[in-house]
Protein backbone atom coordinates (compact mmCIF):
# COMPACT_ATOMS: atom_id res chain seq x y z
CA UNK A 1 0.00 0.00 0.00
CA UNK A 2 1.19 3.19 -0.82
CA UNK A 3 1.61 5.79 2.02
CA UNK A 4 -0.54 8.53 0.66
CA UNK A 5 1.43 11.54 2.39
CA UNK A 6 5.05 12.80 1.18
CA UNK A 7 8.10 13.07 3.43
CA UNK A 8 11.80 14.26 3.32
CA UNK A 9 14.15 11.61 4.49
CA UNK A 10 17.14 11.90 6.20
CA UNK A 11 19.96 10.51 7.63
CA UNK A 12 22.45 12.16 10.07
CA UNK A 13 25.51 10.80 11.30
CA UNK A 14 25.91 13.03 14.28
CA UNK A 15 23.02 13.70 17.70
CA UNK A 16 23.81 17.40 16.71
CA UNK A 17 23.16 17.20 13.10
CA UNK A 18 19.58 15.11 14.13
CA UNK A 19 18.53 17.42 16.40
CA UNK A 20 19.33 20.28 14.02
CA UNK A 21 16.93 18.66 11.82
CA UNK A 22 14.00 18.08 14.29
CA UNK A 23 14.85 21.64 15.52
CA UNK A 24 13.96 22.84 11.88
CA UNK A 25 10.93 20.68 11.09
CA UNK A 26 9.45 21.31 14.92
CA UNK A 27 6.45 19.20 14.96
CA UNK A 28 6.45 17.78 11.52
CA UNK A 29 9.98 15.92 12.27
CA UNK A 30 9.56 12.35 13.35
CA UNK A 31 12.89 10.26 14.96
CA UNK A 32 12.84 6.99 13.07
CA UNK A 33 14.51 4.36 14.87
CA UNK A 34 12.82 0.72 14.45
CA UNK A 35 9.65 2.47 12.91
CA UNK A 36 7.23 -0.15 14.33
CA UNK A 37 4.98 2.38 15.81
CA UNK A 38 5.79 5.17 12.97
CA UNK A 39 5.26 3.61 9.75
CA UNK A 40 1.96 1.76 10.84
CA UNK A 41 0.65 5.48 12.14
CA UNK A 42 2.15 7.27 8.82
CA UNK A 43 0.36 4.63 6.89
CA UNK A 44 -3.30 5.54 8.38
CA UNK A 45 -2.60 8.81 8.35
CA UNK A 46 -2.67 9.39 12.20
CA UNK A 47 0.23 11.40 12.22
CA UNK A 48 1.38 14.08 9.46
CA UNK A 49 5.33 14.24 8.95
CA UNK A 50 6.82 16.57 7.03
CA UNK A 51 10.31 15.22 7.65
CA UNK A 52 11.92 11.33 8.99
CA UNK A 53 14.88 11.52 10.99
CA UNK A 54 16.05 8.68 10.85
CA UNK A 55 18.75 7.99 14.04
CA UNK A 56 20.19 4.58 12.72
CA UNK A 57 23.26 6.07 11.53
CA UNK A 58 24.38 7.79 14.47
CA UNK A 59 27.03 5.32 16.09
CA UNK A 60 27.10 7.20 19.48
CA UNK A 61 23.30 6.57 20.05
CA UNK A 62 25.29 2.82 20.89
CA UNK A 63 23.24 -0.07 21.87
CA UNK A 64 23.16 -1.22 25.42
CA UNK A 65 26.45 -0.69 27.90
CA UNK A 66 26.78 -1.28 31.86
CA UNK A 67 29.55 0.54 33.88
CA UNK A 68 29.83 0.95 37.78
CA UNK A 69 26.37 -0.39 38.22
CA UNK A 70 24.49 1.73 35.60
CA UNK A 71 22.82 0.24 32.46
CA UNK A 72 22.63 2.32 29.84
CA UNK A 73 19.83 1.61 27.37
CA UNK A 74 20.74 3.34 23.86
CA UNK A 75 18.34 4.88 21.29
CA UNK A 76 19.04 2.01 18.81
CA UNK A 77 19.09 -1.19 21.13
CA UNK A 78 16.05 -3.36 20.11
CA UNK A 79 14.19 -6.07 22.16
CA UNK A 80 15.80 -8.64 21.19
CA UNK A 81 19.43 -6.57 22.22
CA UNK A 82 17.71 -6.78 25.60
CA UNK A 83 16.72 -10.19 25.49
CA UNK A 84 20.63 -11.70 24.00
CA UNK A 85 22.33 -9.60 26.47
CA UNK A 86 24.17 -11.13 29.35
CA UNK A 87 24.38 -8.75 31.64
CA UNK A 88 21.24 -7.58 31.65
CA UNK A 89 19.67 -11.27 31.88
CA UNK A 90 21.83 -11.39 34.93
CA UNK A 91 21.68 -7.81 37.17
CA UNK A 92 18.61 -6.55 35.76
CA UNK A 93 16.05 -9.35 34.94
CA UNK A 94 13.27 -7.33 35.02
CA UNK A 95 14.68 -5.98 32.25
CA UNK A 96 15.00 -9.07 30.63
CA UNK A 97 11.58 -10.55 31.29
CA UNK A 98 9.75 -8.08 30.09
CA UNK A 99 10.74 -8.17 26.41
CA UNK A 100 9.97 -11.65 26.13
CA UNK A 101 6.38 -10.60 26.16
CA UNK A 102 6.80 -8.04 23.64
CA UNK A 103 4.82 -8.71 20.35
CA UNK A 104 6.68 -11.79 17.96
CA UNK A 105 10.14 -12.05 17.21
CA UNK A 106 9.80 -10.18 13.84
CA UNK A 107 8.81 -7.08 15.71
CA UNK A 108 11.25 -7.50 18.42
CA UNK A 109 13.85 -7.32 16.09
CA UNK A 110 13.27 -3.68 15.11
CA UNK A 111 11.20 -2.41 18.03
CA UNK A 112 13.02 -0.29 20.66
CA UNK A 113 12.65 0.28 24.24
CA UNK A 114 13.41 4.07 23.49
CA UNK A 115 10.99 3.98 21.10
CA UNK A 116 8.41 2.76 23.20
CA UNK A 117 8.35 5.16 26.09
CA UNK A 118 8.82 7.41 23.32
CA UNK A 119 5.80 6.61 21.40
CA UNK A 120 4.04 6.45 24.86
CA UNK A 121 0.93 4.10 24.47
CA UNK A 122 -0.69 3.55 28.04
CA UNK A 123 -0.39 0.20 27.12
CA UNK A 124 3.46 0.38 26.65
CA UNK A 125 5.70 -2.12 28.57
CA UNK A 126 8.92 -0.44 28.65
CA UNK A 127 7.17 2.07 31.16
CA UNK A 128 6.71 0.36 33.57
CA UNK A 129 9.60 -1.49 34.04
CA UNK A 130 11.71 1.69 34.13
CA UNK A 131 9.60 2.82 36.84
CA UNK A 132 10.33 0.43 39.59
CA UNK A 133 13.73 0.92 38.45
CA UNK A 134 13.47 4.74 38.74
CA UNK A 135 15.57 4.89 35.33
CA UNK A 136 16.23 8.25 33.57
CA UNK A 137 15.52 9.09 30.21
CA UNK A 138 18.43 11.25 28.79
CA UNK A 139 17.78 13.79 26.27
CA UNK A 140 19.88 16.15 24.19
CA UNK A 141 18.08 19.10 22.31
CA UNK A 142 18.88 22.83 21.24
CA UNK A 143 18.91 23.68 25.00
CA UNK A 144 21.75 21.10 25.88
CA UNK A 145 21.48 17.56 27.61
CA UNK A 146 19.07 17.06 30.62
CA UNK A 147 18.36 13.81 31.82
CA UNK A 148 14.72 13.46 33.49
CA UNK A 149 13.02 11.03 36.02
CA UNK A 150 11.18 8.52 34.28
CA UNK A 151 8.60 9.34 37.08
CA UNK A 152 7.98 12.82 34.89
CA UNK A 153 8.38 11.47 31.18
CA UNK A 154 5.03 10.08 30.63
CA UNK A 155 2.03 13.22 30.34
CA UNK A 156 -0.66 11.24 29.08
CA UNK A 157 -1.48 8.87 26.22
CA UNK A 158 1.28 9.31 23.67
CA UNK A 159 2.22 12.14 25.54
CA UNK A 160 5.82 13.02 27.02
CA UNK A 161 7.75 15.64 27.95
CA UNK A 162 10.11 16.10 25.01
CA UNK A 163 10.22 19.23 23.92
CA UNK A 164 10.66 20.46 20.59
CA UNK A 165 13.58 19.60 18.93
CA UNK A 166 14.44 17.43 21.18
CA UNK A 167 16.48 13.52 20.69
CA UNK A 168 15.99 11.13 23.32
CA UNK A 169 19.92 9.27 23.32
CA UNK A 170 19.02 6.61 25.71
CA UNK A 171 17.89 5.43 29.06
CA UNK A 172 19.60 5.07 32.45
CA UNK A 173 19.13 2.05 34.80
CA UNK A 174 20.94 1.97 38.10
CA UNK A 175 21.15 -1.33 39.53
CA UNK A 176 19.66 -1.63 42.86
CA UNK A 177 22.39 -1.35 45.75
CA UNK A 178 20.43 -4.39 47.60
CA UNK A 179 19.77 -7.74 47.06
CA UNK A 180 16.42 -7.73 44.99
CA UNK A 181 13.93 -9.59 42.67
CA UNK A 182 11.48 -9.09 40.22
CA UNK A 183 8.79 -9.79 38.49
CA UNK A 184 6.81 -8.91 35.14
CA UNK A 185 3.27 -9.59 35.08
CA UNK A 186 1.55 -9.11 31.67
CA UNK A 187 -2.12 -10.00 31.00
CA UNK A 188 -2.96 -10.61 27.30
CA UNK A 189 -4.89 -12.40 25.51
CA UNK A 190 -2.78 -15.08 24.24
CA UNK A 191 1.10 -15.84 24.08
CA UNK A 192 1.98 -13.53 21.00
CA UNK A 193 1.41 -10.60 18.81
CA UNK A 194 -0.70 -8.95 21.63
CA UNK A 195 -0.83 -5.59 23.44
CA UNK A 196 -1.19 -5.44 27.55
CA UNK A 197 -4.70 -5.90 28.48
CA UNK A 198 -2.83 -5.15 32.20
CA UNK A 199 0.40 -5.21 33.16
CA UNK A 200 2.01 -5.39 37.04
CA UNK A 201 5.55 -5.21 37.69
CA UNK A 202 7.63 -5.60 41.03
CA UNK A 203 10.61 -5.08 42.39
CA UNK A 204 11.34 -6.50 45.72
CA UNK A 205 14.29 -5.22 47.91
CA UNK A 206 16.11 -6.51 51.03
CA UNK A 207 14.60 -4.97 54.17
CA UNK A 208 10.83 -5.30 52.92
CA UNK A 209 11.44 -2.77 50.32
CA UNK A 210 8.72 -3.12 47.61
CA UNK A 211 8.30 -1.18 44.67
CA UNK A 212 5.16 -1.70 42.36
CA UNK A 213 3.80 -0.24 39.53
CA UNK A 214 0.75 -0.81 36.62
CA UNK A 215 0.76 -0.41 32.94
CA UNK A 216 -2.29 -0.72 30.71
CA UNK A 217 -4.83 0.73 33.71
CA UNK A 218 -4.20 4.11 33.48
CA UNK A 219 -3.59 6.97 30.93
CA UNK A 220 0.42 6.24 31.57
CA UNK A 221 2.28 4.31 33.33
CA UNK A 222 1.80 4.62 36.97
CA UNK A 223 3.46 3.59 40.38
CA UNK A 224 1.51 2.25 43.03
CA UNK A 225 2.87 4.37 45.54
CA UNK A 226 -0.20 3.93 48.05
CA UNK A 227 0.64 0.14 47.77
CA UNK A 228 4.01 0.56 48.58
CA UNK A 229 3.26 2.22 51.23
CA UNK A 230 1.79 0.07 53.14
CA UNK A 231 4.37 -2.79 52.20
CA UNK A 232 6.77 -1.25 53.25
CA UNK A 233 8.43 -2.07 55.91
CA UNK A 234 6.73 -5.62 56.54
CA UNK A 235 7.12 -9.37 55.62
CA UNK A 236 4.43 -10.07 53.02
CA UNK A 237 1.89 -12.07 54.87
CA UNK A 238 -1.44 -13.17 53.66
CA UNK A 239 -3.49 -10.55 55.62
CA UNK A 240 -0.75 -7.89 54.40
CA UNK A 241 -1.81 -8.69 50.64
CA UNK A 242 -5.30 -8.55 51.25
CA UNK A 243 -4.96 -5.62 52.45
CA UNK A 244 -2.82 -4.80 49.35
CA UNK A 245 -5.23 -5.81 47.18
CA UNK A 246 -7.83 -3.86 48.34
CA UNK A 247 -5.90 -0.65 47.96
CA UNK A 248 -6.04 -1.59 43.75
CA UNK A 249 -8.83 0.07 42.88
CA UNK A 250 -7.37 3.51 44.02
CA UNK A 251 -4.29 3.35 42.09
CA UNK A 252 -6.03 2.39 38.81
CA UNK A 253 -8.16 3.64 36.72
CA UNK A 254 -8.86 1.14 33.74
CA UNK A 255 -10.96 1.61 30.70
CA UNK A 256 -13.00 -0.46 28.40
CA UNK A 257 -12.07 -0.92 25.27
CA UNK A 258 -11.02 -3.45 22.60
CA UNK A 259 -8.93 -5.94 24.38
CA UNK A 260 -10.68 -5.84 28.09
CA UNK A 261 -13.26 -4.34 30.04
CA UNK A 262 -12.68 -2.09 32.88
CA UNK A 263 -13.98 -4.80 35.20
CA UNK A 264 -11.48 -7.20 33.92
CA UNK A 265 -8.43 -5.18 34.11
CA UNK A 266 -9.54 -4.28 37.76
CA UNK A 267 -10.15 -7.77 38.64
CA UNK A 268 -6.70 -9.12 37.06
CA UNK A 269 -4.54 -6.65 38.30
CA UNK A 270 -5.50 -7.53 41.87
CA UNK A 271 -4.63 -11.70 41.46
CA UNK A 272 -1.72 -10.23 39.00
CA UNK A 273 -0.42 -7.52 42.37
CA UNK A 274 -0.50 -11.11 44.74
CA UNK A 275 1.32 -13.61 42.30
CA UNK A 276 3.81 -10.75 41.16
CA UNK A 277 4.50 -9.98 44.77
CA UNK A 278 4.91 -13.65 45.90
CA UNK A 279 7.00 -14.34 42.75
CA UNK A 280 8.88 -11.01 43.17
CA UNK A 281 9.92 -11.95 47.08
CA UNK A 282 10.76 -15.72 45.95
CA UNK A 283 13.20 -14.86 43.49
CA UNK A 284 14.79 -12.12 45.97
CA UNK A 285 15.41 -15.40 48.43
CA UNK A 286 16.71 -17.72 45.43
CA UNK A 287 13.86 -19.78 44.59
CA UNK A 288 10.44 -19.03 43.18
CA UNK A 289 9.41 -19.74 39.17
CA UNK A 290 12.56 -18.61 36.61
CA UNK A 291 12.90 -15.40 35.04
CA UNK A 292 10.62 -15.82 31.69
CA UNK A 293 8.40 -18.20 33.59
CA UNK A 294 5.12 -16.06 33.06
CA UNK A 295 3.51 -16.30 35.98
CA UNK A 296 -0.44 -15.93 34.84
CA UNK B 1 6.91 15.04 -4.30
CA UNK B 2 10.02 14.25 -2.02
CA UNK B 3 13.36 13.75 -4.09
CA UNK B 4 13.84 10.74 -4.73
CA UNK B 5 16.37 8.68 -2.93
CA UNK B 6 19.29 6.17 -4.15
CA UNK B 7 18.90 2.67 -2.92
CA UNK B 8 21.09 -0.38 -3.20
CA UNK B 9 19.70 -3.47 -2.08
CA UNK B 10 20.94 -6.96 -2.12
CA UNK B 11 18.17 -9.38 -2.54
CA UNK B 12 18.48 -13.36 -3.14
CA UNK B 13 22.37 -12.28 -3.59
CA UNK B 14 21.79 -9.77 -6.50
CA UNK B 15 22.57 -6.28 -5.97
CA UNK B 16 19.72 -3.72 -6.84
CA UNK B 17 20.30 -0.37 -7.51
CA UNK B 18 17.37 2.07 -7.89
CA UNK B 19 15.75 4.98 -7.03
CA UNK B 20 12.91 5.90 -4.66
CA UNK B 21 10.43 7.72 -2.78
CA UNK B 22 11.50 7.85 0.80
CA UNK B 23 8.08 6.86 1.59
CA UNK B 24 8.15 3.35 -0.47
CA UNK B 25 7.52 0.90 1.73
CA UNK B 26 10.20 -2.56 1.52
CA UNK B 27 7.34 -4.47 0.69
CA UNK B 28 5.83 -2.91 -2.06
CA UNK B 29 9.82 -2.18 -3.52
CA UNK B 30 10.04 -6.00 -3.47
CA UNK B 31 6.41 -6.57 -4.89
CA UNK B 32 6.22 -3.67 -7.35
CA UNK B 33 9.13 -2.80 -8.32
CA UNK B 34 11.20 -5.72 -8.43
CA UNK B 35 8.29 -8.07 -9.04
CA UNK B 36 9.43 -10.54 -6.34
CA UNK B 37 5.69 -11.46 -5.11
CA UNK B 38 6.48 -14.10 -3.02
CA UNK B 39 6.46 -12.01 -0.50
CA UNK B 40 2.43 -11.75 0.84
CA UNK B 41 1.34 -8.37 2.37
CA UNK B 42 -2.06 -8.66 4.77
CA UNK B 43 -2.48 -6.33 7.96
CA UNK B 44 0.13 -4.03 6.84
CA UNK B 45 0.40 -3.17 10.25
CA UNK B 46 3.06 -5.44 11.60
CA UNK B 47 0.36 -7.91 13.17
CA UNK B 48 0.29 -10.64 10.17
CA UNK B 49 3.65 -12.40 9.77
CA UNK B 50 2.61 -12.51 6.25
CA UNK B 51 5.67 -9.98 4.77
CA UNK B 52 8.30 -11.76 6.67
CA UNK B 53 11.67 -11.28 5.07
CA UNK B 54 15.33 -12.04 6.31
CA UNK B 55 17.16 -8.20 6.64
CA UNK B 56 20.59 -9.30 7.31
CA UNK B 57 19.88 -12.75 8.55
CA UNK B 58 16.95 -11.38 10.92
CA UNK B 59 13.16 -11.89 10.81
CA UNK B 60 11.44 -8.67 10.27
CA UNK B 61 8.25 -7.21 9.00
CA UNK B 62 8.89 -6.16 5.07
CA UNK B 63 5.50 -3.71 5.56
CA UNK B 64 6.87 -1.65 8.33
CA UNK B 65 10.16 -0.65 6.73
CA UNK B 66 11.36 1.88 3.98
CA UNK B 67 12.81 0.45 1.46
CA UNK B 68 15.62 3.27 2.17
CA UNK B 69 16.54 1.90 5.57
CA UNK B 70 17.37 -0.70 3.93
CA UNK B 71 19.88 0.53 1.79
CA UNK B 72 23.41 -1.10 1.89
CA UNK B 73 21.83 -4.35 3.68
CA UNK B 74 21.10 -7.72 2.52
CA UNK B 75 17.46 -9.47 1.74
CA UNK B 76 16.00 -12.52 1.18
CA UNK B 77 13.17 -13.82 0.28
CA UNK B 78 10.97 -16.72 -0.17
CA UNK B 79 11.99 -16.70 -3.47
CA UNK B 80 15.59 -17.11 -2.36
CA UNK B 81 14.84 -20.09 0.03
CA UNK B 82 15.88 -22.83 -2.23
CA UNK B 83 19.04 -21.48 -2.99
CA UNK B 84 20.26 -21.89 0.68
CA UNK B 85 20.49 -25.70 -0.09
CA UNK B 86 22.50 -27.03 -3.10
CA UNK B 87 21.22 -28.64 -6.33
CA UNK B 88 17.36 -28.52 -7.58
CA UNK B 89 15.55 -29.57 -4.43
CA UNK B 90 13.33 -27.33 -2.54
CA UNK B 91 14.80 -26.19 1.11
CA UNK B 92 13.70 -28.85 3.72
CA UNK B 93 11.08 -26.39 5.06
CA UNK B 94 9.64 -25.85 1.86
CA UNK B 95 9.84 -29.83 1.84
CA UNK B 96 8.28 -30.28 4.80
CA UNK B 97 5.32 -28.30 4.66
CA UNK B 98 4.43 -29.82 1.31
CA UNK B 99 4.96 -33.11 3.07
CA UNK B 100 2.65 -32.61 6.28
CA UNK B 101 -0.16 -30.68 4.33
CA UNK B 102 1.28 -27.39 6.35
CA UNK B 103 -0.34 -24.85 3.97
CA UNK B 104 -3.99 -24.56 2.60
CA UNK B 105 -4.32 -21.52 1.05
CA UNK B 106 -0.98 -20.59 1.19
CA UNK B 107 -0.83 -16.83 1.55
CA UNK B 108 0.65 -16.80 5.06
CA UNK B 109 3.47 -19.41 4.25
CA UNK B 110 5.88 -17.45 3.29
CA UNK B 111 6.32 -15.34 6.27
CA UNK B 112 6.17 -18.32 7.93
CA UNK B 113 9.12 -19.91 6.25
CA UNK B 114 11.30 -17.03 6.81
CA UNK B 115 10.13 -16.86 10.21
CA UNK B 116 11.49 -20.24 10.61
CA UNK B 117 14.71 -20.36 8.87
CA UNK B 118 16.39 -17.74 11.81
CA UNK B 119 14.50 -19.62 14.11
CA UNK B 120 15.97 -23.38 13.38
CA UNK B 121 19.33 -22.28 13.51
CA UNK B 122 19.23 -20.53 16.51
CA UNK B 123 17.19 -23.84 17.81
CA UNK B 124 17.90 -26.70 15.96
CA UNK B 125 16.19 -28.69 18.25
CA UNK B 126 12.56 -27.15 19.08
CA UNK B 127 9.73 -27.58 21.44
CA UNK B 128 6.32 -28.00 20.69
CA UNK B 129 5.79 -25.31 23.03
CA UNK B 130 9.11 -23.21 21.21
CA UNK B 131 7.93 -23.88 17.93
CA UNK B 132 4.29 -22.44 18.73
CA UNK B 133 6.05 -19.47 20.51
CA UNK B 134 8.47 -19.01 17.69
CA UNK B 135 5.19 -18.83 15.18
CA UNK B 136 3.01 -16.57 17.65
CA UNK B 137 3.73 -13.36 15.05
CA UNK B 138 2.36 -15.29 11.90
CA UNK B 139 -1.28 -15.93 11.53
CA UNK B 140 -2.76 -18.44 9.55
CA UNK B 141 -6.33 -18.56 9.12
CA UNK B 142 -6.69 -22.26 7.12
CA UNK B 143 -4.74 -24.91 8.73
CA UNK B 144 -5.44 -24.70 12.88
CA UNK B 145 -1.47 -24.34 12.92
CA UNK B 146 -1.54 -28.39 13.57
CA UNK B 147 0.18 -29.06 10.21
CA UNK B 148 2.57 -26.34 10.37
CA UNK B 149 4.17 -27.70 13.86
CA UNK B 150 4.48 -30.95 12.32
CA UNK B 151 6.20 -29.12 9.26
CA UNK B 152 8.92 -27.35 11.79
CA UNK B 153 9.65 -30.93 13.40
CA UNK B 154 9.92 -32.51 10.03
CA UNK B 155 12.41 -30.17 9.03
CA UNK B 156 14.12 -29.60 12.05
CA UNK B 157 15.07 -33.74 11.74
CA UNK B 158 15.48 -33.23 8.36
CA UNK B 159 17.83 -29.96 8.68
CA UNK B 160 20.04 -32.02 11.51
CA UNK B 161 20.77 -34.89 9.27
CA UNK B 162 21.62 -33.00 6.50
CA UNK B 163 24.32 -30.86 9.34
CA UNK B 164 25.89 -34.26 9.73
Amino acid sequence: MIIVQDFEYFKPESIEEAVGLLSKYGDGGRVLAGGTDLVSLLADGAVQAEALVDIKGISALGDIAFENGVLTIGSLATFSDLIASDVVKSEFPLTWEMPLTVASVGIRNRATPVGNICSAVPCCDTGPILLVYDAEVLVTGPGGDRSVPIADWFVGPRQTVRGPGELVTGVRVTKPGKKHGGCFVKLRRYKGEDLAQASVSVLALEGNEYRISFGSVAPKPIRGTRIEALLNGYDLTDKLLKKAVDLVDGEISPITDIRATAEYRSHMCKVMLKRGLRAAVDRMNGGGPAYGTEVI
Amino acid sequence: MADLVAVSITVNGKLYEKAVEPRLLLSDFLRHELRLTGTHVGCEHGVCGACTILLDGKAVRSCLIFTIQATGQEILTIEGLADLVEGPAWHPLQEAFRETHGLQCGFCTPGFLMTLIPFLEENPDPTEEEIREALSGNLCRCTGYQNIVKAVRMAATALKEGAK
